[in-house]
């Protein structure tokens, strides 16, 4: 019945499901108790019977979100899709940034300390995270031909090194690694312990990583190579891996951004990272907050700079995709 | 046993080999021998062993009881004499194996440059000339996705060439190809077996066959039945296998 009044009046059926859209965005935005100050703010007059009819004034405002909402949508349709990509962030952005604004943030604050935060905390959270994704590639690359191989020892020490380190929390790691090994003799200070449980945790993910990338080719590939007479180690190098970079690069590009907040676990041991120095300096003058939100862009900004360079490195090894 | 290759008159010679995957017995007895020069054509219905045969030549697969001889030299666990091995047998497969994140001309010069450090310049001549012999020197900088299968497939007899290879193994070079395109790999092939290279073929091709082969195996469950030359195995069977398969062969 329904199905045939949508195919006769096609017109009529779209407008309907259009109002129960918005009926529907009103009544959640209704039901999560939205609070209709921001009309007296914008609309000073108004305030006196906003406060007169609190139940109505609410209903008001959640029809109005959703009527802004409509109309927003509405008119970034209209765009290219390239401006409307453009559009939706800015207006998020701008959303987030007065989501901020509403915590009442001290800026001169921030101002004062923001310059430490980055010339020690960023630069110390940097050079962490650089040097630990450089060894956990290389321990994600032995450990995924390691699994491959058809030898039981090498095999097993591959397989025991996944599952032990995907299974230890790395905040555990972390203090095993710093507290436990000057108890067998090997005193470790707090940069590399924390570079050391990083790499060795994050390897062993990259690892699964790699290792199905590898798979991901066709044995054909290496039968040519081989046939070729190039030996394995060029076969793995020349023609595998680089065809495997395409299918390996995405996730790890994940590994790569979840490993630079991770390596705000390090702050544990006494690492002065970003973290570290959002959490210690906020604390002397009870501006906890602000400390932390500018500590979170930061960490935002640096992850928007890795996705970048992912998709630059994506672009180049999809180049022969081309048709 | 020596590890050089015998390259002036490579002969190769199969004795006694056999080879089970599992319980599966996929080549039984094979003994064979093949003269320089000479071309054969392997065929036999699937699974019976053609492919397995010729991949144990150069081991991509390996054998486990028998002897397999190229040049003098004993295919075998020794990985050094197996390189010597691949470096003069060359090898085209049904679905060609080209490196698909290389260019045309890349695929040529792979090899020639890691395994015979030729270098880079050097390399691209000998690989031009070479895709000027199978006619797309034009595609030597584009992309293997971007040919057809038949230029593919030719493109993978090329790279093989590159290597200056004194045999050549064909693994059903043309059964992957679209019709119209099977003309254009077998000339290739025609003119390769004219120029005298060594060459076994695994091939449902008769034509072929009886344009270019010296001697027809005919193979089935792994032994090889019967072998003759094309003209008389053709008209001629001896053996109720070989004719039934060459009936459904021909209708």
């Amino acid at each position: 019945m329904i199905g045939r009044m949508i195919l006769t009046y096609p017109d009529a059926a779209r407008r309907t499901g259009t109002f129960l859209l918005l009926a529907l965005i009103t009544l959640m935005v209704y039901s999560l108790g939205v609070s209709p100050a921001w009309i007296g703010m914008v609309l000073p007059t108004s305030s006196e019977w906003l406060a007169a009819n609190p139940a109505l004034g609410r209903l008001v405002s959640a029809v109005m979100i959703a009527v802004i909402a409509a109309l927003n949508w509405k008119a970034l349709r209209q765009l290219p899709r390239h401006w409307q990509i453009t559009g939706v962030w800015l207006e998020l952005f701008v959303l987030l940034m007065i989501f901020f604004y509403s915590f009442n943030l001290s800026f001169a604050f921030i101002a004062k300390k923001i310059s430490f935060l980055i010339s020690q905390g960023v630069v110390t959270t940097l050079y962490i995270s650089v040097i630990s994704i450089a060894v956990a590639t290389v321990i994600a690359l032995l450990g995924a031909i390691a699994k491959l191989s058809r030898n039981g020892v090498i095999y097993g020490l591959a397989t025991f090194y996944t599952s032990l380190f995907r299974g230890l929390p790395l905040l555990m790691q972390i203090y095993i690694i710093y507290l436990g090994l000057p108890q067998v003799g090997y005193v470790i200070s707090a940069v590399p312990a924390g570079i050391l449980a990083l790499s060795l945790c994050y390897g062993a993910y990259m690892t699964e990583i790699f290792r199905a990338g590898i798979e991901s080719i066709p044995r054909g590939q290496s039968e040519g190579a081989t046939a070729l007479g190039l030996s394995p180690s060029q076969t793995m190098g020349l023609v595998i891996l680089p065809q495997a970079m395409r299918v390996i690069i995405p996730p790890t590009g994940n590994q790569f951004i979840a490993m630079l907040k991770d390596s705000s676990l390090i702050s544990v041991v006494g690492v002065w990272e970003l973290m570290y120095l959002a959490r210690t300096q906020g604390q002397t003058e009870f501006r906890h907050i602000e400390m932390l939100i500018t500590a979170s862009m930061i960490y935002w900004i640096l992850s928007i700079g890795l996705e970048f360079i992912q998709s630059r490195i994506e672009a180049r090894f999809g180049r022969f995709n081309v048709r | 046993m020596p590890t050089s290759i015998d390259t002036a008159s490579l002969e190769i010679t199969l004795s006694g080999v056999h080879k089970w995957y599992g319980q599966y017995h996929a080549l039984d007895d094979i003994n064979l021998s093949i003269a320089p020069r000479e071309k054969v054509v392997i065929c036999g219905p699937s699974g019976s062993g053609k492919s397995t045969l010729i991949r144990c030549v150069n081991r991509l697969e390996a054998h486990q009881q028998g002897r397999i001889v190229v040049g003098g030299v004993e295919v075998g666990e020794d990985e050094r004499k197996v390189d010597a091995i691949r470096r003069e047998v060359g090898m085209v497969f049904q679905q060609f194996n080209l490196f698909p994140h290389l260019t045309i001309l890349e695929n040529c010069i792979l090899a020639p440059m890691w395994v015979k450090r030729i270098p880079r310049a050097q390399a691209t001549e000998i690989a031009m000339d070479y895709l000027n012999r199978v006619r797309i020197p034009e595609q030597a900088n584009k992309y293997p996705g971007q040919l057809s299968g038949g230029q593919q497939q030719r493109v993978a007899i090329a790279r093989a060439l590159c290597m200056n290879p004194k045999v050549m193994l064909f693994d059903e070079p043309t059964s992957a190809l679209d019709p119209e395109m099977v003309k254009e790999v077998l000339d290739t092939m025609v003119s390769l077996a004219n120029e005298g290279m060594t060459m076994v073929c695994v091939t449902h091709e008769m034509g072929f066959a009886r344009q270019v082969a010296d001697r027809v195996i005919f193979m089935d469950q792994g032994r090889i039945v019967e072998e003759g030359e094309p003209d008389e195995f053709f008209a001629h069977p001896k053996t109720d296998r070989a004719s039934l398969f060459l009936s459904q062969l021909l209708h």
